[in-house]
């Protein structure tokens, strides 16, 4: 089958694209990267075809660069994700998220008699299974896996 | 171990919870001591727990501590709204160690993690109580003279039941044999059973008293609670059936002992009581002494 060459979202010079966004998780990449804050030239696409994930979303970021530690938060709703840092047009670097073993924030913990659903506290995760998404309390030690698996914000 | 909090009975290493019950051992031959003279612990029951609290006071107590708090929120400034940070860094300014009952999960870590002196868990929902685990175990070397390869049935509700799931986590650093008593709705949880798979310990589960409690070196009864089940028929089915008679102790080893963290309501018959092999009174007592020794080993003394 044959590849359309047209660019969907337009090229940039420098930054970051991040592809393979599951297409229903743009948004929560967004706000978890804090992209609604920034003043860079941002350009995203929703719902286009991916073989891979069958609608996706992509979003590139000009004159952005992340840390791996920054990136990594957006494991938990974009695992499989592909970033692209581009320098004057050309790909430079490939990279892939890597679920982190701690998560700070981003999840609510599953469990309503939890402190974090019950005082103003930061929620803390550890990472047992980053494929699937396991993640433990650090507070409450209750599991909350991907069926019950709610991001913050 | 020193200024170091006491949250989860995970907290603790093997080495560390035979130095808590050596201690222990110590405070129960001279349990008046005047090394607490001068030390203010705050007691902060934000749910009323009577039992817990009163043996922490008089661990204190004996010791020569003094006692600040409260036994139940509504006596507290947490009834006009104040958050459990302020409430714990506030007191913490009055005290050298903090204990904390707490009706939701993790409040324990939470003050753990705020407040600048150590915090001793009291119980924090269903999840943690690990000085009550401390004091079962504590019982159980007491009465075996030791902690290594015991059979030990636990009884009841094995789903809830986070004493039972705490001393199984603790116990299975020594080599312990687990047998699981409860009712299908109430059985123990896959994770503990997998946690035991993985340290390759034997455990076997039934749904009512079988003739194998004549092997049990430690029976360990906890209450069936009615709120438990979605079904109240299902609750009627089983009440009667996870109740321990005197007869029912007749063949049992000679070591064996009963225990229970109390309070119990029926899953023990009174005639138990006059038996020997009963033990959860003396169990109870047995929680001043390691209260005492994890108090003062917090606190350095």
């Amino acid at each position: 089958m044959e590849q359309s060459k047209e660019l969907k979202v337009s090229a940039i010079k420098d930054g970051t694209v991040i592809d393979h966004i599951p297409a229903n998780n743009l948004f929560r990449v967004i706000s978890i990267l804090g992209l609604d804050k920034i003043d860079n030239h941002l350009t995203f696409g929703n719902n286009l075809d991916s073989k891979k994930l069958g609608h996706k979303a992509i979003i590139k970021i000009s004159d952005k660069f992340f840390e791996d530690t920054e990136i990594n938060k957006i494991a938990l709703v974009a695992p499989q994700a592909k970033l692209n840092i581009i320098k004057d047009y050309k790909v430079i670097e490939k990279k892939v998220v890597n679920v982190p073993t701690e998560i700070i924030g981003i999840a609510k913990c599953v469990n309503p008699k939890c402190i974090t659903n019950n005082e103003n506290v930061t929620t803390k995760f550890k990472v047992l299974d980053g494929n699937d998404v396991t993640l433990k309390c650090l507070y409450c030690e209750k599991i909350t896996d991907k069926d019950n698996l709610v991001i913050i914000k | 171990m020193k200024n170091r909090s006491l949250v989860s009975i995970e907290d603790y290493t093997k080495d560390e919870i035979l130095q808590i019950l050596d201690r222990a051992a110590e405070f129960e031959k001279k349990p008046i001591q005047t090394i607490l003279n001068g030390y203010v612990i705050a007691s902060l029951f934000f749910e009323p727990s009577t039992r817990t609290r009163l043996s922490f006071e008089s661990a204190v107590n004996k010791l020569g501590g003094r006692i600040i708090g409260f036994s139940d929120s509504g006596s507290s400034s947490v009834k006009k709204g104040e958050s459990l940070n302020d409430t714990i860094l506030t007191v913490a300014n009055y005290s050298d160690l903090i204990v904390m009952r707490h009706p939701i999960e993790g409040a324990a870590k939470l003050a753990s993690e705020v407040s600048p002196v150590p915090v001793v868990n009291a119980g924090d929902g269903a999840n943690q109580h690990p000085t009550q685990t401390l004091l079962d175990m504590y019982s159980i070397l007491k009465t075996q003279g030791t902690l290594e390869n015991l059979n030990i049935f636990l009884v009841g509700d094995l789903k809830y039941g986070r004493t039972v799931h705490s001393l199984l986590m603790a116990m299975s650093h020594f080599n312990t044999t687990f047998n699981f008593i409860s009712p299908e709705e109430l059985k123990m949880p896959d994770e503990y059973k997998l946690y035991l798979d993985n340290l390759g310990l034997k455990y076997y589960e039934h749904t009512d008293f079988t003739k194998y409690i004549a092997e049990a070196d430690i029976v360990y009864m906890t209450r069936v609670q009615r709120e438990r089940f979605s079904d109240p028929m299902e609750y009627e089915k089983v009440k009667n059936v996870y109740v321990l008679r005197n007869s029912m102790l007749e063949n049992t080893k000679s070591n064996m002992k009963v225990l229970h963290p109390l309070p119990r309501v029926n899953e023990i018959h009174q005639d138990v009581d006059t038996n020997e092999k009963a033990y959860y009174f003396q169990q109870a007592l047995n929680g001043v002494y390691t209260r005492q020794a994890i108090i003062a080993t917090i606190l350095g003394l």
